[in-house]
């Protein structure tokens, strides 16, 4: 089963090339995991005139990740007000009024708190999905690219198929299957990103069983277990992990879409997403801050996330370095 | 290179049939009883639901429902709304071409922009451009496209006013208002398109413009912006139409969420409605529809590039990067 988007013909080692570097790149934003990370020829090039130092907005970048991770465990213990605790006097009420640091919802209820709390559903959501999505996609992916054969067959045409649908559709459909709840969309979220996992950690596989060192095991006699394991998999490792770090991202994100369709955690959860969803209600009367604060926060967290994992990937990136 | 064709499409057969029983299944599995949905309440008589389970075929096993569903699928026929008796044929008709006009008007305007752009920042790489270029593109990488549609929509919409904040005009009813109740939601889809398209044309500019045609052109004495578009743009722009053919998944995810922002009545819109009313023949049939025409455009973008490229088409694969 031959994938639509290869380029015909091209050998099984361009193919490697252009998906190992598939796997290093940010994807664009609002896209899925799904989709359009098979843009090939990007090579990481912010961040590193000099390569292996990073800058300023690394630290920063790394600070604000650290930030939401840290509201996301605490949030229950920060001293911020209940998410969930409705002022209809004060509705809408701008920022720093009404003793509302951020401001309030249309309901009344702080949006600084309800953004503390909605840095749990992004987190829970995304490090779950790929942490998942990477270790299962990961050792598919694995073993299809050392045993090879029918088996590879097999796993590489059932990833195909699930990537001839527009992703967030089938997650659309998936979702109203299972039902909207935080572990039935985390299970989505990561059921689809498997096979773009699978491809990363196929084509890294292939090229990684080429080198010196697997032949050199080979020859000392290691067992098939000993090679994939203790050989190349750790090679495989780095550049699923430097994948995994952008798809971050691309989850929140995901989840904000989800909202926007109305299928994402059910009201009154408070998320990113919903609440910029919520907030949309209020352009049209000139009040903007109910969605700009979240939508402002989303945008960070997702720059934050996508320029780590490109400095990181920079910083490791030994492949054509030292070589 | 017929013949390729030809094994190219025997291809998407497989790929096709899995991706239709997949949505088929998906939709069979989903709660709620069908009949129950026509019906339009909970306690209908059950006499009367099993009369419409029968006449549905609902009864019937799962691999003969599929089986009646493809075939009637292969001849245009895709079934019947439950829930506002039209064709799912007719809707899509209805709807595609608003969805169809804002990818499009997406996909110009990317290209329009990140053409010039990628060729610019390739020609100049290294200088405070390209590096301003480069971050600005880092940077719009990160925006999700119903944030920007929502800052689109307060800029231009609700403080400047120069455009309809929500609503669609048809085209064949007045062009310019088609084209103008188009702009924010095309401009809010485009972004990621941008930024993907400028980074890669610039990656893929920069190596070409090293390569031994493009030194014997300067030599030769032709002019900069000869050598840069006929000569170097040419062979670049291969990587540029796969990655274009990528982006219409982007694009039609893309749409999902944007017509849903700015109330405009497409596909993406109709999926939405008919998912929240699980109106499952129309489901089935936009999915079934979506994914088919995703398959096609890669197939179509496959072909294009063979005959773009030579190396391709003569089956010498060796001088492919």
């Amino acid at each position: 089963m031959e994938t639509p988007q290869q380029p015909p013909n091209a050998d099984a080692e361009a193919n490697t090339d252009q998906a190992t570097r598939m796997g290093s790149q940010p994807s664009p934003a609002g896209s899925l995991i799904l989709e359009d990370m098979g843009t090939p020829g990007f090579e990481s090039e912010i961040a590193h005139k000099k390569k292996g130092k990073v800058g300023l907005l690394f630290y920063v970048s790394v600070f604000w990740v650290v930030l939401i991770v840290f509201c996301a465990i605490f949030a229950d213990l920060l001293p911020v007000a209940d998410p969930l605790k409705q002022d209809i006097a004060n509705r809408r009420s701008s920022p720093f009024t009404n003793g509302f640091i951020l401001g309030a919802d249309g309901l009344g209820r702080d949006i600084l708190a309800r953004l503390v709390h909605g840095a749990r559903t992004s987190v829970v959501i995304s490090v779950t999905a790929v942490v998942v999505g990477s270790t299962v996609g990961g050792v598919l992916g694995l073993s299809a690219g050392y045993i090879r054969g029918r088996y590879e067959g097999l796993v590489m045409g059932g990833v195909n198929t699930l990537l001839a649908f527009p992703g967030l559709i089938l997650l659309l459909t998936l979702v109203a299957f299972v039902g909207q709840n935080l572990p039935a969309i985390t299970v989505a979220v990561a059921f689809l990103s498997i096979p773009t996992y699978t491809r990363v950690s196929r084509a890294t596989t292939l090229a990684v069983s080429q080198r010196e060192f697997v032949l050199a095991a080979k020859a000392m006699g290691a067992k098939r277990n000993r090679i994939l394991f203790r050989e190349i998999a750790p090679n495989v490792a780095m550049p699923v992990m430097a994948f995994g770090l952008i798809a971050l991202g691309t989850v929140i994100i995901l989840e904000g879409s989800l909202a926007f369709l109305g299928l994402s955690v059910q009201p009154p959860t408070p998320t990113w997403g919903t609440m910029i969803n919520e907030g949309r209600r209020t352009i049209s009367d000139g009040i903007y801050h109910l969605t700009v604060t979240p939508a402002l926060v989303l945008f960070f967290t997702v720059f934050s996330l996508n320029y780590v994992g490109d400095s990181l990937r920079n910083v490791f990136d030994v492949r054509e370095g030292q070589l | 290179m017929l013949t390729l064709i030809g094994r190219k499409a025997i291809g998407l057969v497989p790929v096709i049939l899995a991706a239709s029983f997949l949505t088929f299944m998906l939709m069979s599995l989903l709660p709620g009883d069908p009949a129950l949905v026509i019906l339009g309440s909970e306690n209908a008589d059950p006499d009367t639901i099993a009369a419409i389970r029968e006449e549905m075929g609902l009864n019937d096993p799962l691999p003969v429902r599929y089986f009646e569903w493809i075939t009637s699928a292969a001849t245009g026929d895709l079934g019947r709304s439950f829930r506002t008796n039209q064709t799912v044929t007719d809707a899509i008709t209805e709807r595609m071409p608003v969805t169809f006009q804002i990818m499009v008007m997406a996909l110009s305007f990317a290209l329009l922009v990140s053409i010039p752009l990628g060729v610019l920042v390739a020609y100049k790489s290294g200088s405070m451009l390209d590096r301003i270029v480069t971050a600005l593109t880092f940077g719009l990488l990160s925006i999700p496209n119903f944030v920007l549609a929502l800052f689109l929509m307060i800029i231009f919409a609700v403080e400047l006013g120069w455009l309809p904040a929500t609503g669609w005009t048809r085209f064949g009813t007045d062009p310019v208002g088609s084209i103008k109740s188009g702009i924010l939601p095309a401009l809010s889809l485009s972004i990621g398109n941008v930024a993907v398209l400028t980074r890669l044309l610039r990656t893929d500019m920069i190596s070409t413009l090293q390569e031994d045609h493009v030194v014997m052109a300067k030599s030769k004495g032709l002019p900069t912006s000869r050598i840069l578009f006929r000569h170097a743009l040419r062979p670049s722009s291969f990587s540029l139409m796969t990655v274009i053919g990528l982006q219409v998944a982007a694009l039609l995810s893309g749409a999902l969420i944007v017509e849903q922002i700015f109330a405009l009545p497409g596909i993406g819109r109709l999926l939405i409605d008919s998912i929240t009313n699980r109106d499952l023949v129309m489901v089935q049939g936009l999915v079934l529809f979506i994914a088919v025409v995703y398959v096609f455009v890669n197939f179509a973008i496959d072909i294009l590039y063979s005959f773009l490229d030579p190396r391709i088409r003569h089956g010498n694969t060796t001088a492919t990067a």
